[in-house]
This record gives C-alpha cells, sequence and structure tokens, in this order.
C-alpha cells in the first residue's frame, strides 16, 4: 500500500480513531478488571474485532459461559452484519485475496465510511476500502490495549465499569428507535423476553424468547414487511 | 475463571461466529442471485427486536430484584438493587436524544452508574 493511498484514507478515519480509542479503552478496561490482561485484549482485538459483540465477550468469560452459548450469543448479537455485507457485494467484488480481510474487518463503523466515502482522483478505489478498513482495525486493537494496561497500572475501582455494555445497547436502541418507521419489533423484542425471564428464569431466558421473538415476527410479515405491503396492492401501511 | 485453554477456545468461536455473520451474504449471493425476500426481511427487523432483548438480559439482575422485592421495592436497602441501573439507562437515553454523541451517551450512563454503585447505594 502506497503512502498517497494512505495518506487519502487517514482524514477519513478521524471521527472511527477517537470512537475506537474511547470505546476499545473501555473494552480493555472492563476485560483487565474481570481478571484478563492486556495480551488477551490484544488476541482479542485482532481475532474477533468486534465492538459490541467484545462487550459481551467480556461477559461470557467473566461468567464462565458454555462455548454454546458463546456461539449463540455472539450469533445474536452480529446478525445485524448480515444486513451489511448485502450492501457490500458490489464494492468487494475483484478485491482478490484481499476480499477475505474486507468481510472480516465490515464492523459498523468501517460499514459507515465504506458506504459514504469515494476515493479520490488518482487514488484505486480498491486500495483506498482496504486502508481504511486496516486503520479502523488497528485503532480498535490499540484502543483495547491501553485500556488494558491502564485498568492494570491505575488503582481505580472499576465496580460496575460493565455497564458499559448496557450503554451501548441503549445507544444502538435509541438509534434504532429513531430510523425505524415500525417499533413493533423493538417492542416485541423487550416484552417477549421480559416474560421469558419471569418465566423460565434469568438463566435460560435468551433461546426461548429468541424463538418466539422469530415467530411472531414471520407471523407479522404482512403488517411490517413495507417491501411486501408495498408489492401487495399499495394499501396504507398499518406501522405506529 | 476459565483456563487459557477454555478462555482461547471461547474467543476462537466467538471469532469464527462473528467472521461467518459478516461472511454469510458473500457465501450465498456473491453470484448474482437476488438474496429471497424473507432474508432481507428478517434482516430488516430482527436486529431491533435483538437489540431490545440484549437490553433486557442486560438490566436482568435489576429486572429480576424488582420481581423478587414485590412490595419492599422502595425501602432503603432495597432500592440500590435496582435504581442505579434505571436511573443509568435514563440517563443514557436522555444524553442521546439531547446530545447526539455515542461516546457522551455511553461514558456518562456508566460514570453514573459506578458513582451510584460505588458511593451512593453501598
Amino acid at each position: 500500500m502506497d503512502r498517497k493511498t494512505l495518506s487519502a484514507a487517514f482524514p477519513v478515519t478521524v471521527p472511527v480513531l477517537m470512537g475506537y480509542l474511547a470505546i476499545g479503552m473501555a473494552f480493555g478496561f472492563m476485560l483487565q478488571a474481570v481478571g484478563y490482561n492486556a495480551l488477551w485484549a490484544f488476541f482479542m482485538s485482532v481475532t474477533i474485532y468486534a465492538g459490541s459483540g467484545q462487550y459481551l465477550g467480556v461477559e461470557l468469560l467473566s461468567t464462565c459461559a458454555a462455548l454454546s452459548t458463546v456461539a449463540l450469543m455472539t450469533l445474536l448479537i452480529n446478525f445485524r452484519h448480515l444486513v451489511y455485507g448485502l450492501s457490500m457485494l458490489e464494492k468487494f467484488r475483484g478485491m482478490g485475496l484481499r476480499k477475505g480481510y474486507m468481510i472480516f474487518s465490515l464492523t459498523d463503523e468501517t460499514y459507515a465510511l465504506l458506504s459514504s466515502v469515494q476515493a479520490p482522483a488518482g487514488v484505486d478505489p480498491r486500495n483506498f476500502y482496504f486502508a481504511i478498513a486496516m486503520l479502523d482495525h488497528s485503532y480498535w486493537i490499540l484502543g483495547s490495549v491501553l485500556g488494558a494496561v491502564a485498568g492494570a497500572l491505575l488503582p481505580v475501582d472499576t465496580t460496575g465499569i460493565d455497564f458499559a455494555m448496557t450503554a451501548l445497547f441503549v445507544v444502538i436502541a435509541v438509534e434504532q428507535w429513531k430510523t425505524y418507521r415500525s417499533h413493533i419489533p423493538a417492542i416485541l423484542g423487550a416484552v417477549v423476553t421480559l416474560l421469558c425471564m419471569t418465566a423460565v428464569g434469568v438463566d435460560n431466558m435468551l433461546l426461548p424468547a429468541l424463538a418466539i421473538i422469530v415467530v411472531v415476527l414471520l407471523s407479522q410479515r404482512s403488517r411490517l414487511d413495507d417491501a411486501q405491503a408495498a408489492e401487495e396492492n399499495g394499501k396504507e401501511e398499518t406501522v405506529c | 475463571m476459565l483456563t487459557p485453554t477454555q478462555a482461547i477456545a471461547s474467543i476462537a468461536v466467538m471469532s469464527v461466529v462473528t467472521f461467518l455473520t459478516r461472511a454469510l451474504p458473500f457465501l450465498l449471493f456473491d453470484r448474482g442471485e437476488h438474496p429471497p425476500k424473507l432474508v432481507l426481511y428478517l434482516g430488516k427487523v430482527l436486529p431491533p427486536a435483538i437489540i431490545a432483548m440484549l437490553i433486557v438480559y442486560c438490566l436482568r439482575g435489576s429486572l429480576s430484584a424488582l420481581e423478587h422485592l414485590g412490595g419492599h421495592l422502595l425501602e432503603a436497602g432495597s432500592l440500590g438493587q435496582w435504581l442505579p441501573a434505571f436511573l443509568s439507562v435514563a440517563l443514557v437515553v436522555v444524553l442521546h436524544l439531547w446530545k447526539k454523541n455515542n461516546l457522551l451517551s455511553i461514558f456518562g450512563g456508566t460514570i453514573l452508574y459506578m458513582v451510584l454503585v460505588q458511593q451512593v447505594f453501598v
């Protein structure tokens, strides 16, 4: 990768630099607080590379979750990536070996950048996208290692720092609430999970909750699917 | 605590599953076929439902405290079991609607929560 591509890509990634240093440091801090040092933070950030996924990972490691739980929870939290990939099919075409890395590194933030930026004149777009992906990944690794080191060195009481994960999910929910025309999926998700918690207890609530949510969403498709509703006869949609 | 081998296994599972969720659209639809409408529909409506589910999961400690405390909810000794989380979630929502800054919302809420559980409701 040449200097010209890098210097074109760097300014675009500065907002992600700020965000990843901060969120990555909070991750490293939390990880250190449950007994895993900077080496683990580095290892996780290099191989997993997912913001909310790694926050959840701290919880999964600290509660000694079974591998099946780890797999299910990771699948759930990352389900939204399915949508990202669909809109990157064209962009990543013809990237050869680098395509594997582009897919691996398709986080929320990198997706947001790649969907909005244009390569400047004289810079190959493929190289430009690759540079953005690599820069973002390196910020994330740097932030998480710094956080873990700071957590080890500073004599701070970290009780309650795990709330950062809840806060991150609440922020995502607020963003979704503003973007989505129908709030039924969000309300359904909360209500069904609460009911499952009361019915089967906190340890076994997620799998039945997920199953019920999927079944209800499938059964309500004619009401909730804008594309299908538009196709049917252009009638008024019943979304709230 | 997990043994190092167990921890590495957990991290490997997280890594593989995360990669698969990112790679699946490319594996299935990269040859020009149009994705089934059902997949597109689920890809659109599932994320908000799952985030709501995970928020409830994150708050499970406070929520089940509410369930078990019943009439003793507002007694001084019980408040600390549920109030810090709800106050902090409220702050995250208010900050985010007001300033629309992810970092401010996340750190504001987390710092309030840490102060509440460490200093106020000890």
